[in-house]
């Protein structure tokens, strides 16, 4: 029946999605702690899409907070900085959940460090302005959020500077600022947008100056009331509008939010900025605040540490390459229902194997798992009972892309778009055979020659 | 599948209360032969026993269901092995199978053991039982010419007080099984809207194009086997298509087929024929609809998008 809703909803927002149990309350009411400064980070020198960093540092090289120790090459590429004062290791090589093998730097802490809620308040907290952006021209904000090594912190890490840059003949005049936290247990955007509110907003300004937009609309779930209230408020002396979305998975997506909040819809193989608009995460606006009024480079990153897996579930400010297991051991640690590890949130993220892997700019949470909350039915063949069609946002047809991923039928793949997966996992939790449909495609998209 | 039997409970119920030891005696046969077929298939293919997920048991119910009270008890027998063997397990188990199982095992047997299963088979004189006396009430159409539409008739094809196959004669028991079915999702919703939909179209013009009929719109929905194969037998998910788009063109098949049946065809009824035939073309339905992706359709991903996922 949820079918029809979504059959006479068409039109507005987008078709199929989920409503999986939230289980936010967790972590939902932890407010943000600064984790203790790990002893040793591995900061990965390629966190995002594009060309891996250039290592800037010699091993035994002393390195500050702050300082630049990988720089970008190629244009789709970001620096990265070291988030503690300390000495740098032997550069080495890790597997990151995603899979991908990216060098790393070792940063073993060594000296006086700034942490507590005095990190707090040199990156996020304290007051920021409402006004007065003018006096930054929108290439000066540009150079300065790249060279801060901001990227997108919703989890594709797309490099924010390069989104921004606007781009001759695609005018953009919106800018979204996406609160759209719409996976199941993460709730660092939700703590952000309650406890650093002026600097979301403040970021979005900027951000919208360096895009040359006209319209700022913050977009938020209508399930999180508190986080709307605490924007609105910020939002007072600000030109920014505010849509109020319905919380249906995913609609935080890029490809959901824009026919939910503008009744526009990006093109298949293109970006929003092909229809006027460009969005960015809470978490980079914040991010961009902090780069360009306060110079400060993108170092650290709220984290969610939730599921029914760990002790004390939290929402934690964590310096970027700390291991995951530091955030576990801080947590509490893992119970003994624990089950499974998953970097990311459960919808979308990946299973981790090793806790010594770092946490990279696009994590936003690590969600341990307990028994209950894994219980797959046992694989089963595909009966072709259509719930994955009814409940892909990109409408597609699941089974078929998956099928076919498995044989490497790349013929059969294409002619049913597999491209155009969000690898939202919405099919997969739909299945009833326990087919585990999205990762089949998501590795189906790996592996599959460029041209399909 | 455990909901598919929870809503053929109603049907189950009407069947006995209609049909009594005649209806119990179908069922009995056809659920533990399909559930031995099942089993001894299984074993042959060396595969797990797949009795776990019900199917079987649902194959069972809906061929007892499309059988003639009156039918010998070997009739269900065969049905069953024939369902099972070359409706499902000759295709690779169960998913693989184009044709819904049950009318694959209904076919078998109406071409073996064709007078047990013609039109005049229903009819059991001297039974003791009043209903199953008398035609069947699309077979007395047939032979009744332009007599206009019965009206009295109404009711009892409603509740399902009239001879027929076992589980197809109470309209309303099919009506409450299959909207559970609906509402659960175990049924595609648009299936049986659409075939009901094309069956009401197509008997509507008859009524008001044509000469008098004994059948009218109303006869055509409540009678014969149309509640049971909207709800029951053309929403089987492995045989019908995947996209919404396929199915309301899939039940609008079915609708259309039966129709041209009813009025054309040497059988008093045709829903059997009709899904079986929609159930072949189903494949290239599913080719035909494949949906326009949302934003259009996708050729290559540029290196560097992002793909937006949250
Ligand atoms: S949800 Fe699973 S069983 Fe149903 S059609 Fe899709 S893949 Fe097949
Ligand atoms: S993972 Fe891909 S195929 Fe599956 S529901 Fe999401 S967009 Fe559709």
């Amino acid at each position: 029946m949820t079918s029809i809703l979504g059959w006479l909803c068409r039109g507005k927002g987008f078709s199929g999605g989920l409503h999986p149990p939230g289980r936010k309350s967790l972590a939902a009411d932890a407010s943000i702690k600064v984790l203790p400064g790990p002893a040793v980070v591995s900061v990965p020198l390629l966190q995002h899409l594009g060309a891996p960093c250039e290592p800037l540092v010699q091993p035994r090289q002393e390195v500050a907070w702050g300082q630049m120790i990988g720089r970008g090459t190629g244009t789709i590429s970001a620096p990265v900085h070291s988030p503690l004062n300390g000495v740098a290791g032997v550069a080495s090589v890790t597997t990151l959940p995603n899979g991908r093998h990216v060098g790393t730097i070792p940063i073993t802490a060594a000296g006086a460090q700034i942490g507590g809620e005095a990190l707090w308040e040199a990156l996020l907290g304290g007051d920021w302005p409402d006004d007065g952006f003018d006096r930054y021209q929108p290439e000066e904000i540009l150079s300065l959020i790249g060279q801060a090594g901001v990227v997108g912190m919703g989890g594709a890490a797309f490099p924010t500077h390069v989104k921004l840059t606007p781009v001759p003949g695609r005018p953009v005049d919106v800018l979204i600022v996406n609160g759209c936290e719409c996976e199941p247990y993460l709730t660092a955007d939700y703590r952000l947008m309650i406890e650093a509110p002026r600097a979301i907003l403040a970021g979005a300004q900027l951000a919208g100056r360096a895009a040359g937009v006209e319209r700022i609309i913050v977009a938020v779930e209508d399930d999180k009331p508190v986080a709307i209230e605490s924007m609105r408020q910020a939002a007072r002396a600000r030109k920014v509008e505010f849509a109020v979305l319905e919380m249906r998975y995913p609609q935080g997506g890029e490809r959901q939010l824009l026919p939910a909040v503008l009744g526009r819809t990006v093109p298949a193989g293109g970006l929003p900025t092909d229809v006027g608009a460009v969005v960015i995460n809470v978490g980079t606006a914040g991010a961009v605040a902090a780069a360009v009024l306060r110079r400060r480079p993108l170092t650290h990153r709220v984290v969610t540490v939730s599921g029914t897996g760990i002790v004390k579930p939290a929402n934690l400010l964590v310096p970027i390459g700390t291991p995951y297991g530091d955030l576990v051991t801080y947590c509490g640690g893992a119970r003994d229902s624990a089950v499974r590890v998953v970097a990311g949130g459960p919808m979308t993220g990946f299973a981790i194997g090793d806790l010594s892997v770092p946490l990279t700019k696009g994590t936003a949470g690590l969600i341990v798992l307990g028994g209950v909350e894994v219980s797959r039915p046992r694989e089963t063949p595909c009966i072709r009972c259509g719930r994955c069609v009814d409940v892909c946002p990109m409408n597609l047809v699941p089974t078929k892309i998956a099928l076919a991923a498995r044989v490497a039928d790349w013929e059969q793949a294409g002619k049913y778009h597999m491209a155009a997966c969000i690898e939202c996992g919405c099919c997969a939790y739909a299945c009833p055979a326990g087919i585990p449909l999205a990762h089949l495609i998501r590795m189906g998209k790996a592996q599959a020659p460029k041209e399909t | 599948m455990i909901d598919v039997l929870i809503g053929l409970a109603p049907v189950l119920v009407a069947a006995v209360a209609v049909f009594r030891w005649y209806a119990l005696k179908q069922i009995v046969v056809c659920l533990a032969c399909c559930l031995l077929a099942e089993a001894i298939f299984s074993a042959m293919r060396r595969r797990a026993m797949s009795l776990g997920d019900f199917s079987a048991a649902v194959t069972g119910m809906i061929l007892a269901f499309s059988l003639p009270p009156s039918a010998p008890w070997y009739v269900g027998a065969v049905g069953s092995f024939a369902a099972i063997g070359l409706g499902k397990c000759a295709f690779g188990g169960l998913g693989q199978n184009i044709f819904n199982p049950a009318m694959v095992g209904r076919a078998f047997v109406m071409i073996c053991f064709a007078s047990a299963m013609g039109a005049s088979a229903y009819v059991i004189p001297g039974a003791s039982l009043d209903v199953v006396t008398q035609a069947t009430p699309l077979t007395a159409a047939k032979s009744a010419g332009g007599a206009g539409p019965d009206w009295s008739m109404l009711w009892p094809l409603f509740v399902g007080n009239v001879n027929g196959s076992v589980g197809e004669t109470s309209a309303l028991a099919c009506l409450l099984g299959g909207l559970y079915l609906c509402f659960r999702r175990a049924a595609k919703w648009e299936i049986p809207l659409a075939m009901l939909a094309t069956v009401a179209t197509v008997a509507g013009l008859g009524d008001w194009l044509g000469p008098r009929h004994p059948l009218s719109v109303l006869h055509h929905l409540t009678g014969g086997a149309v509640m049971l194969g909207a709800f029951f037998i053309a929403t089987d998910p492995v045989s019908s298509p995947l996209t919404s788009g396929g199915r309301w063109f899939f039940g609008a098949g079915v609708g259309a087929l039966v129709m041209l049946m009813r009025a054309y065809s040497g059988y008093p009824e045709g829903v059997m024929f009709s899904v079986l035939l929609m159930n072949a073309l189903t494949p290239l339905i599913n080719r035909a609809t494949i949906p326009r992706p949302l934003g259009g359709s996708h050729r290559a991903i540029p290196s560097q998008t992002t793909n937006g996922a949250p």
